[in-house]
Order: structure tokens, then C-alpha cells, then sequence
């Protein structure tokens, strides 16, 4: 029994002294991307370019395959339920909706986490394990500025556009199978979809991806970093940065649609 | 010896990880011009102790000068107009995987520096010449061999033409022809551009070639400083036992002091 409380305590402990040590790489990451440009030690342009382009435009396919498959399960099953009422034409207003406020962010964060969290955790352990953190310190070259902030911004950027992506490619999954198996009308279709979307479920969408991405990056940084033990070391990062991201992003989600969504005034 | 400048000042270091003491009141003082060597066995801190030359550790009591300004308590602007005075080898090279050799070496100079790009090629091949890699420039880390890598990373150590640069076991790994190879640079770097060399290692053949003075550390303290010819004849057993290499003596590698017997039989129940 005493271990029991023992374990817990020392959890509890470990996990107060982990969120103080991200929230304080957060503060170091911001201070880099908005004060250090007019320290004249701005981020590296190029390190943030090769950053957007391995995060954005190579997460393409991947995006697109799940948002498009799970756009057309949500099709799919609401289908089953709406057309026995006789308003099959709801789907296109359920897919729409779902996309943009939940499924959009949320699942295209969690394949971001698990594809470009877990390569920023496994890259930057390898470092830390061989020594390079440590000589980018010699060369005065704060780590931080130098691998962090690129990230950060890298994905801060490229996340809600995935998102956007993931949301047109979800919907139109849907739109495929109401054309095809609903045989509802196309334009009827398309004009349901944005009769029922409002302004405020893309943005909350948008608002949701900028976050997670900061969850996503930080951890994945963190772990990184703090990285000691070799080559095990390096394979334990990776694992807790993407289960950790993953619960932080549905936790997150879950806070701020309980904000947008369901807090009463 | 001779009337030469201080460069590095040890004072009174002391350094405890939790309830351990890693270093135990050490005092050093390092001329210019002259080649340190620290060595001692597993675990004697001597890879801590370079890491509080270096400032990237705080000791917890203690001062260490270096260029007038005692970097135990300096600030990061402070550090980084320092650091720009040396130039470390780690024990791998701690070559960046994503950039190309010369790309690696010119890196303090194209961020710490306003140099044209010109004179910057220039200088990645008089570094490259330095070392013996002429036209390496444009691989990549995961091409070199491991004495390669280690030559690269020397070579980007002394890019800013420093006063000092530390040497982490430089020979660690390296065949008896490369470690004369790497021995030789270090003589030749520091006779050529007068800097001042601290090599941490245990090899004991380095250790004779290159060192002006050694620095024998056990447990955390100073067994003796001295030339080669006085360690060589040095009294002490502790020492002895290390530069002959014998596995028998008064360095135990047998860490605890339990009576065998007893330890072997602790678990048995009757």
C-alpha cells in the first residue's frame, strides 16, 4: 500500500517538475522567435524553411489519405441513421460541421504528432546523445534558438494548413458518397455543407490546430533534448513524445471546445 | 617554469552531484603556450573537471579564471564573448549530421563573424590543409571514417583561431597510426599557433608524446601535478599503478570492500 501512495507521489512529482520544464522551453522558444530578431539574432531563415517544407508539404499524403477515409466513415454511418428519417441530405451538413470543428484538427494533429513529433524527437535525441547539443553550446549557439524555435514556427505555420487541407479533403470524401451511394444532388449537396458551416467552426478548427502544433512541438523538443542513455534513450524519447502529445492534444481538445462550445456566461 | 601568462586559474573547485562529491578542492593554474594533459581513471571526474574549464558546469564552491573574468559566475553575454576564445574536441568530432564538412567548420564563422563567403572558403581549406583533409568540404559526417570525423572536428574547433581549445579523449577509438596522427596535429597546433592545449585522456602513449605537464586526478583529487619525467618517477603507487597499465595495486576494480566469502554466502537461508 505504502508503495502504491509512494509511486504516485513520486508521478505526481515528476510530472509538476516535466511541465515546469516545458512551459519554461516555451517561454525560451518565444523569446527567440519574437524578441531575438531585434537582438540581431533573428531565427535561422533557412533552418525554418527546411523545417516548414520536411513538416508541411511532406505530410501531404498522409493527411489526405486519413482525412479523406474518415470523411466518408462519417458520411457512412450518419447516412444509416439520417436516411431511415428521410433526411439523408444532413450529411452533408454533419461531414461539414464534424470536419471543421473536430475531426479536421484533431486527427490530422495526432497523424502530425506520431509522423513529424516523432522525427523532431528521434532527430534531436540523436544529438543530444552525441554530443552536438552540447557543442552548439561551445560555439555559443543557444540550442534553443538554433533547433527549437525553427521547429515551433515551422509547425505553428504548417498545421492549420493541414488542417485546412485535411477538413476540404474530409468533406469531400463525404461528398463522394453522396453523390454515389446517397444519390443526393452535387449542388445540393455542397450548398447544405455551407449553409450549415459557420465562420466560427473553421476558425475554432484553425485556433485548435495552432495549438496542438505548440503541444507538438514542445514536447517532441522536450524529449528530445532531455534525452540521456544512448541509443535506448534516444528510442524512449520518441515513444513518450508522441503518447504524451497525443494525450495533451485530446485533453486540449477537449478544454477548448468545453471554452467555444459548452461554457455557459 | 618560465615567466609565462596565467590563462586558466583553478581555485578551491568543488563539485558534489547530490550527496556525492565529484571534485574535491581542486587548484590548477595553466600557462600559455603549454600543453595540459588530465588524466586519471574511470570516474575520476576528469570529464566533469573539463566541462567546469569550459563553463558548461557551475561548481558548487570554487573560482575559475579565464581571460580576466571568473566564468563560474559570468554572464551568457559574458560566455559568449569567452567561448568565442576557444575551441573544444569532443570525444566523437560532435560533427552536425544535417551539414556538409566545411559547412560544419565554417559555422562560428558565419554566425559569430561578417566574413564574405569568399574568404570563408578560404579558410574551411587552410583548416582542412591544417588537419590533413584537403578537399573534404562538400561530404557529409556519415561519410567519414572515425578519425576523419575527429580531424573535421578539430579543425572547426580552432576556425576562430582561439587561445585555447580542450580536447575531450581525443585518441578514444582511434588505431595506433591515427592516434600518432591526431598527437602529431596536437603538437604541431600548438608549437604553430601558440594556443594553449588541455587534453583530458587516459592514453597513456598521448600522454607521454604530447604533454608538457600532467595532471593526475583520483576519486576527484589532485594526486600530482608535474612533467612527464616527474610522473614517470613519480612515489606515488596510485600513479604508478596507472601509467603501467597493472591491473593489480591500489586502484581497485573491485568496487566494494565486502569479504568475498561472506558476500558470496549472504543470500543463503537455512
Amino acid at each position: 500500500m505504502i508503495l502504491f501512495l509512494e509511486s504516485i507521489g513520486k508521478l505526481t512529482q515528476s510530472f509538476f517538475k516535466e511541465s515546469t520544464q516545458i512551459l519554461l522551453l516555451l517561454s525560451q522558444t518565444l523569446y527567440w522567435v519574437f524578441l531575438g530578431p531585434f537582438k540581431k539574432k533573428p531565427v535561422s531563415r533557412k533552418g525554418f524553411f527546411f523545417q516548414t517544407v520536411f513538416s508541411g508539404p511532406s505530410s501531404v499524403l498522409i493527411v489526405f489519405f486519413v482525412d479523406f477515409f474518415i470523411g466518408m466513415v462519417l458520411a457512412m454511418q450518419s447516412a444509416y441513421q439520417l436516411e431511415q428519417l428521410g433526411a439523408a441530405i444532413y450529411v452533408a451538413a454533419l461531414v461539414g460541421v464534424s470536419m471543421t470543428r473536430e475531426i479536421g484538427p484533431v486527427l490530422t494533429s495526432l497523424v502530425i504528432a506520431g509522423r513529424v513529433g516523432a522525427a523532431i524527437t528521434a532527430e534531436l535525441a540523436t544529438m543530444k546523445v552525441t554530443e552536438q547539443v552540447e557543442a552548439l553550446e561551445t560555439i555559443s549557439l543557444n540550442p534553443v534558438r538554433y533547433l527549437v524555435a525553427p521547429r515551433f514556427l515551422a509547425l505553428l505555420i504548417m498545421l492549420p494548413c493541414l488542417v485546412v487541407l485535411g477538413d476540404l479533403v474530409g468533406m469531400f470524401g463525404g461528398y463522394l458518397i453522396g453523390i454515389f451511394n446517397l444519390g443526393l444532388s452535387s449542388g445540393l449537396y455542397i450548398d447544405t455543407t455551407i449553409e450549415f458551416l459557420t465562420v466560427k467552426d473553421i476558425m475554432t478548427g484553425l485556433l485548435k490546430g495552432a495549438v496542438f502544433s505548440m503541444i507538438i512541438s514542445m514536447i517532441a523538443c522536450y524529449q528530445g533534448l532531455s534525452t540521456e542513455g544512448g541509443a535506448e534513450g534516444v528510442g524512449r524519447s520518441t515513444t513518450k513524445s508522441v503518447v504524451t502529445s497525443f494525450i495533451l492534444i485530446i485533453v486540449a481538445d477537449a478544454i477548448l471546445t468545453a471554452v467555444f462550445y459548452f461554457a455557459k456566461t | 617554469m618560465q615567466n609565462k601568462e596565467i590563462v586558466i586559474s583553478v581555485k578551491n573547485l568543488t563539485k558534489n552531484f547530490g550527496t556525492r562529491r565529484i571534485l574535491n578542492d581542486l587548484s590548477l593554474d595553466i600557462y600559455q603556450g603549454e600543453t595540459v594533459v588530465i588524466m586519471g581513471g574511470s570516474g575520476c571526474g576528469k570529464s566533469t573537471f573539463l566541462r567546469h574549464l569550459i563553463g558548461a558546469i557551475r561548481p558548487d564552491h570554487g573560482e575559475v579564471w579565464m581571460f580576466g573574468k571568473n566564468i563560474a559566475k559570468a554572464s551568457d553575454e559574458e560566455m559568449d564573448e569567452i567561448r568565442k576564445k576557444y575551441g573544444m574536441l569532443f570525444q566523437s568530432g560532435a560533427l552536425f549530421d544535417s551539414l556538409t564538412v566545411g559547412e560544419n567548420i565554417a559555422l562560428p564563422l558565419r554566425e559569430h563573424t561578417k566574413l564574405d563567403e569568399n574568404i570563408i572558403s578560404i579558410v574551411i581549406k587552410m583548416k582542412l590543409e591544417l588537419v590533413g583533409l584537403r578537399g573534404f568540404e562538400d561530404l557529409m559526417p556519415s561519410q567519414l571514417s572515425g578519425g576523419m570525423k575527429k580531424r573535421v572536428g578539430l579543425a572547426r574547433a580552432i576556425v576562430m583561431d582561439p587561445a585555447i581549445v580542450f580536447y575531450d579523449e581525443p585518441t578514444a577509438g582511434l588505431d595506433p597510426v591515427m592516434t600518432g596522427v591526431v598527437d602529431k596535429l596536437t603538437i604541431d597546433l600548438t608549437k604553430k599557433l601558440h594556443i594553449t592545449s588541455v587534453v583530458v585522456t587516459h592514453d597513456m602513449n598521448s600522454v607521454f608524446r604530447i604533454a608538457d605537464r600532467i595532471v593526475m586526478l583520483h576519486q576527484g583529487n589532485i594526486l600530482q601535478i608535474g612533467t612527464p619525467d616527474e610522473i614517470r618517477h613519480s612515489k606515488n603507487p596510485l600513479v604508478q599503478q596507472f601509467i603501467t597499465g597493472d591491473a593489480e595495486g591500489p586502484i581497485s576494480f573491485v568496487q566494494q570492500g565486502d569479504d568475498y566469502l561472506e558476500h558470496l554466502t549472504s543470500e543463503i537461508k537455512e
